[in-house]
């Protein structure tokens, strides 16, 4: 595995303000901020509710979660996710992302460091294994958009 | 000081029907002084959604294992635990959880080997609690600091080592990992992060008993005759047997241990909990491949 160095890489400003937002509450409100994010969640699109199989799984996360990234043609970046209300940490990680990269230019969803969940302070709260989720939906997300980039038929 | 027992007539077959009470038994005694209810998840944030109400949290990965070393806290550690739950050495404790109580039994193995007296699960875990439409709360509960003593950690009567795993070859194991992961084709449960084992298969001479097998529809455990056919019957097991369970990291098998110890009456049977994340990776231990032990 590559490692970067966390402090040099620089955050979009949405996922500055949600580090921060989660660097200000003491540790017993963090999962309890995190709770929030996966209430926050929006719901699937008709598109993809009634179309699960147009969705990616990402099986890394604990409690399989669907993922789909739309690229629009001026390089706008649109996200879906679908986890069961039974799994709250992974739609918490998943709102995150969407509140974070949804609607942003694909170089700036590209830009985002690899280790960016390691900055919320949730290591020891929800345990490493369980932030490897988040680490993978996001190298599922940047590798769906490269592909859209690169044109339709790399998809 | 211990609550009475539930007389539920499907317990009284089980071999130690004093470790199992009902959902019905729990909303009867919720709030009985003595009685402490205490949920044990897979996903950390599951608690927090709504619980039993007054019913305390208690995370494996965050609470039970050491932060540093791949063990369980010690009995200090256990002890600090306990105290900040409310729960003290006379405390009837019982364990629900997620998943069909995967963690609330890895719980129970815990709060086993520190011996606390009088532990029980409640059959169907979470699932059945909320099938049922029973009430569920948000309030977390904030308990008087209990008094519990330092007990040391018995590791020796239902936990085993991978030495031990060793030297256990020709007596019986059971591998309660899905079939995919017993014959070597998957390295991970089904639709679960991969959890870094460099080989698959099996330790050699175990037999495939998928623990699922061990668990109704409703997440409940089975009939005492039910789980004998299976254990007894199809596996071949005896009550006198030394036998080892494991899965992936020790979860999984802490469900089939239950069966075996409490609801069949097993003597003598330990959780490997290193299991396959620690034999997948170690080097020049005997692998077995493919359908058959």
């Amino acid at each position: 595995m590559t490692s970067q160095p966390v402090s040099g890489a620089a955050l979009n400003p949405r996922l500055q303000e949600i580090v921060d937002d989660f660097g200000d509450v003491p540790d017993k409100d963090r999962l309890q901020l995190l709770l929030e994010f996966s209430q926050d969640l929006p719901p699937l699109p008709e598109r993809y509710a009634a179309h699960r199989d147009r969705m990616e799984p990402v099986p890394e996360c604990q409690t399989p979660l669907f993922l789909a990234v739309e690229v629009e043609p001026d390089q706008v970046v649109h996200l879906y996710f679908d986890a069961p209300p039974e799994a709250p940490t992974t739609r918490g990680f998943a709102a995150i992302l969407h509140a974070g990269l949804d609607g942003l230019d694909a170089d700036e969803v590209l830009a985002t460091p690899p280790e960016f969940s390691s900055q919320l302070g949730l290591a020891d709260l929800v345990s490493p294994l369980r932030l490897r989720g988040m680490a993978a939906m996001l190298s599922r997300i940047k590798r769906q958009v490269r592909e859209q980039q690169a044109g339709p038929q790399a998809q | 000081m211990a609550l009475p027992t539930d007389p539920a007539p499907k317990f009284q077959e089980y071999a130690h029907p004093e470790m199992i009470v009902s959902t019905q038994w729990v909303a009867d005694h919720l709030g009985d002084p003595g009685l402490v209810v205490a949920e044990s998840d897979e996903d950390v944030l599951l608690y927090e959604t709504g619980h039993v109400p007054g019913a305390v949290k208690l995370d494996w990965h965050t609470e039970l294992n050491d932060p540093v070393t791949r063990d369980y806290v010690d009995g200090a550690g256990f002890a600090r635990l306990m105290s900040d739950k409310g729960i003290s050495r006379d405390t009837t404790l019982v364990l629900y959880g997620d998943k069909n109580n995967w963690w609330a039994a890895y719980a129970l193995w815990v709060c086993s080997l520190f011996g606390h007296p009088d532990l029980r699960l409640m059959d169907g875990g979470r699932a059945k609690w909320i099938a049922e439409g029973r009430p569920v709360s948000t309030d977390t509960p904030k308990p008087a600091p209990a008094d519990y003593p330092d007990i040391a950690r018995d590791d020796a009567h239902i936990r085993a080592f991978k030495d031990q795993v060793l030297a256990h070859f020709g007596q019986p194991m059971i591998d309660v990992r899905s079939p995919g992961e017993y014959s070597g084709e998957l390295l991970h449960m089904p639709d679960y992060p991969q959890e870094g084992a460099l080989r698959g298969g099996h330790i050699p001479g175990a037999k495939s008993v998928p623990w699922a097998r061990a668990a109704a529809e409703d997440a409940t455990f089975r009939t005492r005759a039910e789980l004998e056919a299976i254990y007894q019957g199809e596996a071949g097991l005896s009550p006198d047997d030394d036998v080892v369970v494991y899965c992936r990291i020790g979860e999984r098998s802490s469900h089939t241990w239950f069966v075996l110890q409490h609801l069949l009456g097993f003597g003598h049977v330990r959780n490997y909990d290193g299991s396959w994340t620690e034999w997948g990776n170690s080097v020049r231990v005997p692998i077995t491949r493919g359908t058959s032990p």
